[in-house]
């Protein structure tokens, strides 16, 4: 600690925040996989499903949120005293129900206000 | 002296058991300022979300979306990530001339960004395919033009600090702002991931 302060850092949280070669290469090495991965999929088209491909595009953008979480961003359950993850913990919880929200009562309404005319087309292509 | 051998042992002891608190509360401050950020993309992402099909007899994603240049860019973006990893762990020891030559290739690597970024931006409003052509559109200019805002004051950022490092040395005060905008910068690699996945690969499938 002594050495932290003598440099003059902000303090003995210094080297969570900043975190050591290991950790940024092992961050690295799988953030790339997990980036080369869905491109690989998509790019080469290997999945014939569209929603197969896009749930697997889901999922490995998930894994690589995590992975940027802990590896670049130091996340852990001590850093402030716990208040950085109850931060992220609330914020994920307002970014679950915005999206989900607004993709749920937005596709019912579409559904819904869709004119009677319009009534068995379903696809919304030629909707502004 | 038995007696005082019994008390030396009986003495208490104290361990800490859990780290100190903070001394300035300001990593704290800016990483709720980025968790407030991060509502603002996720209002983008919804937009996008409810938006996305909207084509207006316009061009679809799949017509447009080049993934080799986005490849590009997301290359640049992970890449300057870790650059900008090496100019923290050079930080940590103390070394300016190294991290001043870290933080100016995570400059680059950010400028290449925004550079290809633009370039589609350009090239699809030349193409008549700018943000009023239709609601699919406006959201995705909306949303990928914050981002690279996003990015743009990031780097303005960086050179910033870097002129600051140049003229100050590695100060406590220069190593805070560092470490802000550390988080800042990883931030938005991550909301970049979202932007990638959701509406470029996203995008092309269907």
């Amino acid at each position: 600690m002594n050495a932290h302060l003598e440099k003059g850092s902000p303090g003995a949280h210094g080297a969570a925040h900043t975190g050591n070669l290991k950790d940024y290469l092992i961050g690295f090495g799988l953030a790339l996989i997990l980036t080369a991965l869905p491109f690989w999929l998509v790019m080469g088209k290997r999945v014939d499903s569209s929603s197969i491909a896009a749930a697997l595009i889901l999922g490995f953008a998930g894994i690589q949120t995590v992975v940027h979480m802990v590896y670049f961003l130091h996340m852990n359950t001590k850093s402030e005293g716990g208040w950085t993850l109850l931060a992220l913990l609330f914020t994920t919880m307002l970014l679950v129900i915005t999206l989900s929200g607004s993709i749920w009562v937005m596709y019912h309404m579409n559904h819904n206000m869709m004119p009677a005319s319009m009534h068995g087309m379903h696809d919304m292509r030629s909707m502004p | 002296m038995s007696d005082l051998s019994a008390l030396s042992v009986s003495e208490p002891r104290f361990y800490t058991t859990r780290e100190h608190h903070p001394e300035n509360g300001t990593l704290l401050g800016f990483w709720l300022y980025l968790m407030s950020d991060c509502l603002i993309f996720a209002c983008l992402f919804a937009a996008y979300a409810v938006l996305g099909r909207n084509y207006a007899d316009g061009p679809a994603g799949a017509q447009i979306f080049d993934l080799s240049t986005v490849a590009v860019n997301t290359s640049l973006l992970l890449l300057s990530s870790i650059t900008y990893g090496f100019a923290m762990l050079h930080m940590q020891r103390g070394r300016s001339r190294p991290t001043l030559l870290w933080l100016g290739v995570t400059g680059l690597l950010g400028a290449g960004f925004i550079f290809f970024e633009l370039r589609e931006f350009a090239h699809l409003i030349a193409e008549g395919d700018g943000p009023q052509r239709s609601a699919f559109l406006s959201s995705f200019f909306t949303l990928v033009g914050t981002h690279g805002l996003h990015v743009t004051f990031g780097i303005i950022w960086l050179a910033t600090l870097m002129v600051q490092i140049g003229k100050h040395g590695l100060i406590a005060e220069n190593q805070r702002r560092l470490m802000c905008l550390s988080m800042f910068w990883h931030f938005l690699d991550v909301v970049w991931i979202g932007v990638f996945s959701v509406v470029y690969l996203m995008g092309v499938l269907s």
